[in-house]
């Protein structure tokens, strides 16, 4: 089932900062946005994995397939790489967290603490949550944050894995991955934003 | 449900999970007491159990703006939140952790820090009993509190300033229950009450507190 | 046409500064005129002497601490289920009046109780239940402080107030239960029996119901002057979009 975003406004603080935007992600394939620093970016993709409630419009075929992540891994640095994977993947009732530590190069730090990885190690992790997920979804805001060419690389091949086995994406992201996927530039729907009321707007 | 609940428990016990911080803070509240109301074994086994009760309610609260803050901050409750467990099943699963690991360690040293303020024989078995009923009603309320201070930096103060009323029909029924036993009188009725409360917030409260972590989460 | 009408700010602002003079008005009057008849013009107690006329500020003050609190539950439980912006503005001005109101009831409460019962302070059930009170109005507003986004306050502090009313519901009963205490029984009563005598009556009425007024009033200028804040944020936003569509 594909996801469906039509007519959507999102906002901060009851004040829209993207608004009437629509595309449709189907299966197999991935969606890439760009746009500048505080564009509306995270709001956008925060909306979509339904952490917070569109201002107006609709997501269809989002709920309970999605698997977001944020700047923040939500790792624990007392626990282990592989602690910290098995717990994820436990939460979503998975259990298997090999394939995931092979396909981000992690198997050999397993039993390494979470807090004495370096920042690209941590960020192969949050990444490699995503893996252990079961979701057909991923939501990922700047996946590529502190990571070198190689891990970029191994990134990439996740999700294009993910995508071969039906799944979806939705990347906010400035680089170029390499991934045949379609881009949306969300500087448009900004503007449209700006002309759309916000919640204040009542008390005028 | 249950991975989160053991993780929680293996990050209290870890390095740095502050475990026992609470317990070593109930200590020096209770040898602090003889310093400020004097030695007199008579004055001190009237006060005993009322001052158990309220050392052990602070110690609770102690490390009640950590429950949810610290996964608000690292970004594991947004992750938390788009998984398949309901907020309300994650709130009450982290009182519950930190229950085991607070208030649990609490209701069994109580009896230990009994012998050092007097308090009377009789009253040992209700301290511990109204203990065990009352501080997981605290942990929950204070999950509640701390749900609703989950995005306000240094909300520690503010978390306390609102959970301590809270705590007071809690705090009454079971310090009575204590003082009643331990003063040779009959303990049924605030014990009964104590269990009602208990009861009533662990049924209710979750649902509250997942309310409000989606109004802090968005 | 409805009520919920003036659930729109702009409405409820020129109704606000219609109805306000009427009540500063009639507050005023009801207050001038129940004080100094309760103050002057009625006899002393036979019992208490003139310490007795504290009742005048005592009974007003602590029906208004109680009813802010309930006026706060029902405007929350509108913003809660309406989600109308005035409502959960009319609750957090209501909440420091309620503050001065509670902490009025207190103090003329240990002004009269020393005289009578000799102490300025009991743990008394009802002065305890006040203290408890006040602690909850304390709370309440601190969080409103606390909190940047006004419909996030908006939320959280709804729902403090229906969870904080059960918890003040049980520790009245959870107070009674732990002390008996020395507070004369109510002063007035549906229960003709019970109530003060007529001469002290009549005046504290016109004394409650000039408090009544003073608390609408009050909280009427403060939910404006709430409107206006949020007024003001709605026309900066308004300009920023602006500016953005013009980029």
């Amino acid at each position: 089932m594909e996801l469906t975003v039509s007519d959507l406004a999102v906002g901060r603080g009851g004040v829209p900062v993207l608004a009437g935007l629509s595309f449709v992600l189907r299966p197999g394939a991935a969606l890439v946005l760009r746009g500048p620093n505080g564009a509306g970016k995270t709001t956008l993709l925060r909306t979509v994995a339904g952490l917070q409630e569109p201002m107006a419009g609709t997501v269809r075929g989002a709920e309970d397939r999605v698997a977001y992540a944020a700047h923040a891994d939500g790792l624990k640095a007392a626990l282990s790489v592989a602690e910290n994977l098995a717990f994820w993947a436990s939460v979503f009732g998975q259990s298997d967290i090999e394939a995931a530590l092979q396909a981000y190069d992690l198997a050999h730090l397993r039993h390494r603490r979470a807090g004495a990885l370096s920042a690209g190690q941590k960020r192969r992790l949050g990444l490699a949550r995503m893996s252990v997920t079961g979701r057909a979804i991923w939501v990922l805001d700047e996946p590529t944050v502190s990571l070198d060419a190689a891990s970029v690389t191994l990134f990439a091949d996740a999700v294009r894995a993910h995508l071969g086995d039906g799944g979806m994406a939705l990347i906010a992201t400035h680089i170029d991955l390499g991934l045949d996927a379609d881009v949306l530039d969300v500087a448009p729907f900004r503007a449209a934003a700006g002309a759309m009321a916000s919640v204040d707007e009542v008390f005028l | 449900m249950r991975a989160l609940f053991l993780r929680d428990l293996a990050l209290a016990l870890r390095a740095g999970g502050g475990f026992g911080l609470g317990l070593a803070f109930f200590l020096i509240v209770v040898v602090l007491v003889p310093f400020s109301v004097g030695p007199e074994p008579a004055l001190l086994a009237r006060i005993a159990a009322g001052v158990l009760w309220l050392g052990a309610l602070l110690a609770c609260l102690l490390s009640l703006d950590r429950l949810l803050a610290v996964d608000f901050e690292d970004g594991a409750l947004d992750l938390l939140a788009t998984s398949p467990l309901p907020l309300e099943g994650i709130v009450a699963v982290k009182a519950a952790a930190h229950w085991v690991t607070t208030g649990l360690p609490l209701v069994l040293v109580a009896p230990v820090l009994g012998v050092l303020l007097n308090l009377p024989a009789a009253g040992y078995g209700v301290l511990v009993l109204s203990l065990g009923l009352g501080t997981p009603a605290l942990s929950m309320i204070g999950a509640f509190g701390a749900a609703l201070t989950v995005g306000i930096k240094r909300g520690g103060l503010l978390l306390s300033l609102l959970v301590l009323p809270l705590y007071v029909p809690t705090l009454i029924f079971g310090a009575e229950a204590a003082r009643r036993a331990a003063l040779g009188l009959e303990a049924g009725t605030p014990l009964l009450l104590l269990a009602g409360i208990t009861a009533g917030v662990l049924a209710c409260m979750p649902f509250a507190a997942g309310l409000v972590l989606r109004v802090n989460l968005r | 046409m409805s009520l919920w009408e003036y659930a729109n700010p702009v409405k409820f602002l020129a109704l606000s500064a219609r109805v306000q003079p009427w009540l500063w008005g009639g507050a005023g009057l009801c207050l001038v005129v129940g004080l100094v008849w309760g103050f002057f013009f009625t006899p002393d107690d036979f019992r208490q002497g003139s310490t007795v006329k504290i009742i005048y500020l005592h009974v007003p003050s602590a029906l208004m601490a109680i009813n802010a609190w309930f006026m706060m539950l029902v405007a929350s439980l509108i913003w809660i289920i309406r989600r109308h912006h005035v409502s959960a503005l009319a609750a957090k001005a209501a909440a420091p009046v309620g503050v001065v109101m509670t902490l009025i009831a207190l103090f003329t409460g240990a002004i009269w109780g020393q005289p009578m019962w000799g102490t300025w302070w009991a743990w008394d059930p009802r002065l305890t239940s006040f203290l408890i009170l006040f602690l909850f109005y304390l709370g309440y507003i601190a969080l409103w402080e606390a909190i940047e986004d006004p419909d996030t306050a908006a939320d959280l502090t709804s729902i403090l107030c229906l969870v904080g009313t059960v918890f003040a519901v049980l520790s009245r009963y959870a107070v009674n239960f732990w002390n008996q205490g020395l507070h004369q029984g109510a002063s007035l009563s549906l229960d003709k029996e019970e109530n003060v005598a007529d001469v002290f009556y009549f005046p504290l009425l016109v004394c409650i119901g000039g408090f009544v007024l003073l608390f609408l009033a009050l909280v009427l200028y403060r939910t404006g002057t709430e409107i206006r804040v949020r007024r003001t944020r709605a026309l900066m936003a308004r300009e920023a979009g602006a500016a953005r569509v013009e980029a």
